[in-house]
């Protein structure tokens, strides 16, 4: 069966300990993760945790089942294709001579990012997007030599 | 009320009658409210006993387990229990204690993260940081671990909040945002149950697998309506052993590793193949996409995340094992398996279990004798080996609750304090621990607990000087090198009298049965009998791990050319009357 990314969306409790209840699980049960994040929703005691898996459809029930099995998980749901917007954000220092940083001012601005901040030598840029988007601007600034990057995940919403 | 006091409340209030443990520096308090209040406290020898014997608690009586720990090392010794539990989905509260929050993550003396050391094993795990959480924390730990699937709840209570005070409010209501057990669900799907009803109506040769799922949902009496109503046989997991008599003449007896040459053949043969309450585990299995390969596959289970876990199936039913099957009762008529039960009735006559007697007493027959003496209406609790399986195969199980034994993690040395739960649970009943030399002696410091109450647990310890199951694995797999396989020899009727229980060595096979019965007699404390049994014998027949059901290893065909006897089992007279009427 076909190995595929899948984007689930649970809503837990806002409690402590939570995070490492379902990191835990997902490591216990061998499944593969691409990423995770978690932050508050607009009710304070519940969370929202985006996890995108590399799964096959069998894999993907299991885990459902499994994060579902977890008492202070409230809800599970997988994000269809085309049914959501997701979006992360990207931070890269880049290398950056006095030429080159007007340049990568023009490619962040392409891509709807800005610089973040302008060193003697390197600037950081700063994006957001959906991950297709932030890959093709990873590869406009490999040229220029990336020093540093940092992702922080997809975070996504049904529409 | 001191939070001490306010968990005492909630144990009454939940009925709790009895609780298993160690009292240490931070549970203190919890122990000496306790001590004031009509729970009955069991004090164990180790805390790894203390969990066992709740669960061994549960078990028999269906009731949540209660056990307590200290923080720390405490906390760590019941780990093994909790995790026995939860691998078999036994209802266990346990209650440990811990240091006081304000020194929570300093190293404090004592201090473990039992939270994250039980994460993976518990259903469910609270740490209480203010008094007034203690009730609702005990209303929902409880409600957790008997609904839906089943498992084991701890609770950590740092010291201060059991010492401070608050309001004893206690919730009526239990209402957690994120768990619904299926049986509090209002309606259950009809639609996936009556597509199963309709699998079984055009099955030739079916087969029901069930596990213990049919016995924590109290579902015996409807697993043996669908079986009579629709004629179909039934083969159990160990764990399910008891969920149906293995008197009835629709009984297959256990599958799987160990389980009968000619069950696991059925199981090989057959076009449907309906799992209720089983999950699937690979001693039952083998090789999973080559198991029941012919069959299409019904699987009821009330935990979602059970089905298609190893073994895909065919239809799917989530539900609380029984009320799908009062609705599926409602559904199923005689289906057309006379051919198929007449192959059955051939195949059972035709490879019978079977053993070649020895000079030494075989372990075998010691369980026959314990199987006939108690006429199948005792409490089995066994340790974990070839004696386990010896004792599901040669013990006719007749009753749900029957059989106390540690499916999942195999845990050695749970049989004598589980067998000690037990009896607490069912004080006018006869409680065997069948157990192995090897099992016995990782937990046999409680036959001071068991003395202490004057239980009439007996203990029938097949001593062969071996840690058997793997000194058969090694002679299988490992060319006979026997790697710390061989024990010392242990006197265990010295060790049963220092204890203050009577001890029984068994030297010969015309004494096997005058022991058991002489324990049967023995009331007023607990009996340990030694039975000096054959070291080298094998648990026949065998699946090797990853091998198909039709490949087994000590078939009758093998163990007949060296002199085997076969085995009958017993049925029912009704049925052996209609078997003889063909």
């Amino acid at each position: 069966m076909a190995s595929e990314r899948h984007t689930i969306s649970c809503l837990v409790e806002n409690h402590f300990g939570v995070l490492s209840r379902v990191s835990g699980l997902i490591s216990a049960r061998g499944f593969n993760i691409d990423s995770l994040t978690v932050s508050t929703t607009e009710d304070p005691t519940i969370s929202r945790m985006t996890i995108v898996v590399d799964a096959d459809a069998l894999k993907l029930e299991q885990v459902k089942h499994q994060l579902y099995r977890l008492i202070d998980v409230i809800d599970v749901q997988e994000l269809r294709e085309g049914a959501f917007i997701d979006r992360e954000l990207l931070l890269a220092r880049v290398n950056a001579n006095g030429a080159a940083r007007a340049e990568l001012e023009r490619v962040a601005s392409q891509f709807g990012g800005k610089l973040a901040d302008a060193g003697d030598r390197s600037v950081v840029i700063e994006a957001s997007g959906d991950t297709k988007t932030l890959d093709r601007l990873v590869e406009r600034l490999k040229p220029h030599g990336i020093t540093k990057l940092v992702r922080t995940g997809r975070v996504a919403l049904e529409k | 009320m001191k939070g001490a006091q306010i968990l005492v409340e909630c144990l009454k209030r939940e009925g709790v009658a009895i609780a298993f443990g160690i009292p240490g520096g931070v549970n203190l308090p919890t122990f000496d409210a306790l001590h004031q209040s009509p729970i009955k406290v069991i004090l164990t020898v180790h805390e790894q006993g203390a969990a066992h014997m709740a669960d061994g608690y549960a078990r028999a009586s269906g009731k949540v387990g209660v056990c307590l720990a200290t923080s720390g090392p405490g906390a760590t010794n019941l780990v093994t229990g909790i995790a026995t539990a939860f691998m078999d989905s036994i209802p266990v509260v346990a209650i440990t204690g811990q240091v006081r929050t304000s020194v929570i993550g300093n190293d404090a003396f004592q201090e473990v993260d039992t939270i994250g050391i039980t994460r993976p094993v518990t259903k469910h795990s609270y740490l209480v940081k203010d008094p007034r959480d203690i009730a609702r924390v005990v209303r929902e730990a409880f409600y957790i671990a008997r609904t839906g699937r089943p498992g084991p709840v701890l609770i950590d209570l740092p010291v201060d909040t059991t010492i401070s005070e608050a309001d004893f409010i206690y919730p009526e209501q239990v209402s957690i945002r994120g768990y619904h057990p299926q049986e509090a669900a209002p309606t259950i799907q009809l639609e996936p149950i009556r597509r199963a009803a309709e699998a079984i109506a055009n099955s030739r040769k079916p087969v029901i697998y069930a596990g213990a799922g049919v016995i924590h949902a109290g579902a015996a009496a409807e697993l043996a309506e669908l079986a009579h109503k629709a004629r179909i046989p039934v083969t159990t997991s160990l764990l399910g052993l008891g969920g149906f008599p293995e008197t009835d003449l629709l009984s297959l007896g256990m599958l799987g590793m160990h389980g009968f040459e000619y069950t696991n053949y059925a199981v090989a043969q057959c076009d449907l193949l309906i799992g209720i309450g089983a999950r699937f585990d690979d001693r039952v299995t083998g090789k999973p996409d080559s198991f029941a390969r012919r069959a299409k596959k019904i699987h009821i289970d009330v935990d979602p995340s059970s089905i298609n876990k190893t073994v895909v199936v065919d239809y799917p039913v989530v539900g609380d094992v029984r009320q799908v099957l009062r609705e599926l009762n409602k559904l199923v008529g005689p289906v057309d398996t006379r051919e198929w039960l007449k192959t059955l009735a051939e195949m059972r006559e035709k490879y019978p279990l079977v053993y070649k007697e020895k000079a030494k007493v075989l372990p075998q027959y010691v369980v026959q004798q314990i199987s006939e003496a108690t006429r199948g209406n005792a409490v089995i609790a066994t340790g974990v080996g070839q004696h386990q399986m010896w004792a599901a195969q040669f013990y006719q199980f007749n009753k749900p609750r029957s059989i106390i034994t540690s499916g999942g993690l195999g845990t050695m040395g749970f049989g004598l304090p589980a067998a000690i739960g037990a009896q607490f649970a069912r004080p006018g009943e006869t409680v065997w621990d069948i157990d192995g030399d090897g099992s016995f002696q990782m937990t046999a410091q409680e036959l001071a607990t068991a003395a202490q109450h004057k239980l009439p647990v007996k203990v029938a310890i097949m001593n062969n000087q071996h840690h058997g199951m793997v000194r058969q694995w090694q002679d299988l797999f490992y060319e006979g090198r026997h790697a710390q396989s061989r024990l010392n020899p242990v006197d265990f009727v010295k060790l049963a009298e220092a204890n203050g229980c009577a001890g029984i060595r068994v030297e010969q096979k015309d004494q096997v049965r005058p022991a058991i019965e002489r324990a049967m007699k023995t009331t007023d404390r607990p009996t340990i009998v030694e039975f000096m049994v054959e070291p080298a014998e094998n648990c026949w027949p065998m699946i090797a791990p990853g091998k198909p059901h039709d490949q087994m290893l000590g078939t009758y065909e093998n163990l007949k050319q060296d002199g085997g006897i076969p085995q009958r089992r017993r049925l029912s007279e009704d049925d052996e009357a209609k078997l003889s009427l063909g």
